[in-house]
């Protein structure tokens, strides 16, 4: 059945293999994994990762790359907390965080687009500003005494599932439909392949771009209020690095560097199984550094692996 | 030097299968030194397959190539290269942010006693191979100042350089205007002369009889036959590649235009373009030709918005029109077929659906939200109607031949119910069959109203599509002609500015 399946029909068939033999593996080694707890663990544990990840996913489609969305993440985290700590409702804090964050992604797309930034710039230049930026509003000191209801979302559970998960769940969801139904989706594929023929054909670019940057942005914000809820603080150092592991996820997931080659699902899968890798070595009480090998490796052989077909099939 | 008409590569019963697909089929062809050995076919006649083997870029399931009388396994282009054989295609392979010096001695960089690059050496041997081929480039130049043409010589020079055996030369005068076509033939006549065996693969077929000794006329992955020049001529070579004449081909029926569809008034972008004038009718073919270069492609351009211009205005229908971007000039029904269609005009890496309905998404979808079954519906029309040759709506455009590539283009226009139509360059590096599928659809145009602005640089194409023909040189129109008025003679001479 599996071998019915084409590449090119189900590009996300490898991931599913890889998955399914990972979990084979790991539920033989350790009896833990495959329990209820730990699966709802690992969920929880990657769902910040997961959600930055779809967001990241669109902008690598179009052919970019966002390293900003680390500090994005501190900057909702520190001003939904600051805003909640001066006494504004939980919703309309959360709002404006959410609002703020995207309007930086905006600011990010009409420096690359209208300014001709590259993006590995932009977004470098854009990381390093927003981090200070949240450094000198917080003080370099973390946010707390958060109202107990906002902490209680982070260990809240719904139909037996943590809240961050459905969160990340509902930003999967949205994803996909962005990609797979509306004009903005199919443009963002378009333009990543070929900006000028998209451009040629009428689609315009610089609102496409913003759009993109600001999902980027959005889903960071989202993350920043998720790490919140769950430290219980606002951090003004947290996200840091994490650009690195969100282009991990969208990497593995199988999307090109290069623009157009990728899917929503892709990006789940890959988010998972290094989320996999990661729980199911702590379980087996495998040296960490060991582990940041493996998914290190996982990242080049994803890529290798692509390659490798291509060379292949010429 | 060889001695003349040495066999120097000989392919035997060369099979090559890709999954699904049967891409060549016993081919058999003989190459001599001294020799330049014609290849023609339709896309997709295994042309490239064969070349991209001889190339080490893909390996043969079947059959034996031998070189000089002794059995060789080509495994990569760096096997090619040591065997002698080398191939000149016309997306520039070269370093341009180098000077030729540098690019001639890539990888072997003569050093001076200290160690250091030996410069001089370097500049004077470079300098005495381009001029011993006539070839008017200074060696201390940068190459990405060069011309594209001059570029191309370049590479032949360096080939030659570098002692190659057999050059390929694949479609190398897509690019080129008619003088250099001449400077081409100049050199690769020299190198023939030198005992190089070439391989030349072109749609022109002219250039052909002009250029070659040999020819090989391949269908459908098979080698039909190999004979001199001198014992055929081009109503025979394209039956024997399609089983259609020339004459057929630009024999599209012509109609009587009809009201105003588009007018330009004192269009002008300094440095490119100055005062062009120009109306086109409903049910016309309106030509433009000039030289490459010349500024026919930024007027078109301009008009659709993809460039800005200075002054000038643009009436549609007789009423006047701003243009400030392609979403406007699309918005007012006008399509563009670019010049370059891998790069400006499809994304090759999505599928034939979605660059069929790339420009009319806001026609199917409610809030940003895409009605798949339309959009499935309307990609699966344009494929039928324009007989697109694809295993399903889904295929990535990147797999597709070159005609059906163009295809997908038109069928982009048509799916967005554009009027007017500018085909810049339709039919380059397209086959002989695929061309008069182009011209059938462009006929179909014009007999529903249409108004087709056509850029060719090909001067029968021109001639014998085209109702009107507007000539620019160097950014000025020179002239306006009827159909009765053409004659090849007075267009290149407008187009070189020889006369007004």
């Amino acid at each position: 059945m599996l071998k019915k399946l084409k590449g090119s029909q189900f590009p996300e068939r490898n991931l599913v293999i890889i998955l399914v033999l990972l979990i084979a593996v790991l539920s033989i080694a350790s009896h833990r994994f495959l329990s209820y707890n730990n699966i709802m663990n690992l969920l929880r544990q990657t769902s910040i990762i997961g959600v930055m990840a779809i967001g990241m996913t669109f902008v690598i489609l179009s052919g970019g790359i966002d390293l900003s969305v680390g500090s994005v993440l501190a900057f909702s985290s520190v001003l939904s907390a600051m805003m909640m700590k001066a006494g504004l409702p939980i919703p309309l804090a959360i709002a404006l965080a959410l609002l703020a964050g995207t309007v930086l992604g905006v600011l990010m797309g009409i420096l690359i687009h209208k300014g001709s930034v590259p993006a590995f710039i932009a977004t470098l230049g854009g990381m390093t500003m927003v981090r200070g930026a949240v450094m000198l509003i917080s003080g370099a000191r973390k946010i707390s005494g958060l109202p107990s209801e906002f902490k209680h979302f982070a260990v809240a559970k719904f139909l037996g599932i943590p809240g961050m998960v459905w969160i990340w769940a509902l930003i999967v969801i949205v994803g996909f439909i962005i990609a797979k139904y509306t004009v903005f989706g199919r443009n963002v594929y378009a333009i990543g392949s070929n900006e000028e023929a998209a451009r040629l054909s009428g689609i315009k670019i610089g609102k496409n771009i913003y759009g993109i940057y600001a999902f980027g942005a959005f889903t960071s914000a989202v993350a920043g209020i998720l790490m919140t809820a769950r430290l219980g603080n606002g951090v003004p150092t947290s996200g840091t690095g994490y650009e690195l592991d969100v282009i991990a996820a969208v990497v593995v997931g199988g999307a090109s560097m290069s623009g157009a080659v990728g899917t929503i699902l892709g990006t789940v899968l890959g988010t998972v199984i290094i989320a996999a890798i990661r729980n199911g070595g702590n379980l087996l009480g495998i040296n960490p550094f060991i582990l940041d090998i493996t998914v290190g490796g996982l990242i080049v052989f994803a890529v290798l692996f692509d390659q490798l077909n291509k060379k292949k099939s010429r | 030097m060889k001695q003349n008409f040495d066999e120097i590569i000989r392919m035997e019963n060369i099979s090559k299968e890709f999954p699904g697909v049967k891409a060549l089929t016993d081919v058999s062809i003989s190459i001599k030194a001294g020799e330049v050995h014609a290849i023609v076919g339709e896309n997709g006649a295994g042309k490239s397959t064969l070349i991209k083997i001889l190339m080490g870029v893909h390996q043969k399931n079947g059959g034996e190539i031998y070189i000089a009388g002794n059995k060789v396994e080509i495994r990569n282009p760096i096997d090619a290269a040591t065997y002698g054989l080398s191939a000149v295609y016309q997306d520039v392979t070269i370093a341009r942010h180098l000077t030729v010096a540098e690019n001639f001695f890539l990888g072997r960089l003569p050093l001076t006693k200290a160690g250091l690059v030996n410069w001089k050496k370097m500049i004077t041997q470079t300098q005495a191979v381009l001029d011993e081929l006539n070839i008017i480039v200074d060696a201390k130049k940068v190459v990405r100042q060069l011309s594209a043409a001059q570029q191309e010589m370049v590479i032949i020079a360096k080939k030659y350089f570098e002692h190659s055996k057999i050059i390929i030369f694949d479609e190398p005068t897509a690019l080129l205007a008619n003088e250099e076509v001449d400077e081409l033939f100049t050199i690769i006549r020299r190198l023939k002369n030198e005992g190089v065996a070439c391989i030349y693969i072109s749609h022109r077929l002219e250039e052909i009889f002009e250029l070659c000794d040999v020819v090989s006329v391949m269908k459908d992955g098979q080698l039909i036959t190999t004979i001199p020049v001198s014992e055929t001529n081009e109503d025979d070579l394209i039956s024997k590649m399609v089983g259609r004449t020339i004459e057929d081909m630009y024999n599209i029926k012509h109609f009587e235009p009809k009201e105003e569809a588009l007018r330009v008034e004192g269009l002008t972008r300094k440095g490119a373009f100055e005062n062009i004038n120009f109306s086109i009718r409903k049910g016309e073919v309106f030509g433009i030709f000039g030289l490459v270069g010349s500024g026919r492609t930024e007027i078109v351009r301009a008009l659709f918005g993809a460039d800005s211009f200075d002054s000038g205005e643009i009436y549609l229908y007789n009423n006047k029109v701003t243009i400030a971007n392609p979403a406007e000039a699309i918005k007012h029904g006008i399509g563009l077929l670019p010049e370059d269609r891998k790069h400006e005009g499809l994304t090759l890496d999505t599928t034939v659906e979605n660059n069929i309905n790339m420009a009319s998404y806001n026609d199917i979808s409610k809030l940003g939200f895409i009605n798949l079954k339309r959009e499935k519906e309307r990609s699966l029309k344009q494929i039928d109607d324009m007989k697109i040759k694809t295993p399903s709506e889904k295929q990535k455009v990147v797999n597709l031949s070159g005609g059906n590539q163009q295809k997908v283009v038109i069928g982009k226009w048509l799916c967005r119910q554009s009027k007017i139509f500018i085909f810049d360059e339709p039919t380059v590096g397209i086959d002989v069959g695929a061309k008069s599928e182009i011209y059938i659809l462009l006929e179909q145009l014009l007999a529903k109203g249409n108004a087709v602005i056509m850029i060719s640089s090909y001067l029968p194409e021109i001639i014998g599509i085209a109702d009107r023909i507007m000539v620019i040189h160097e950014g000025k129109q020179t002239g306006i002609l009827n159909r009765g008025d053409y004659s090849e003679e007075k267009l290149l001479k407008l187009a070189s500015g020889l006369i007004k």
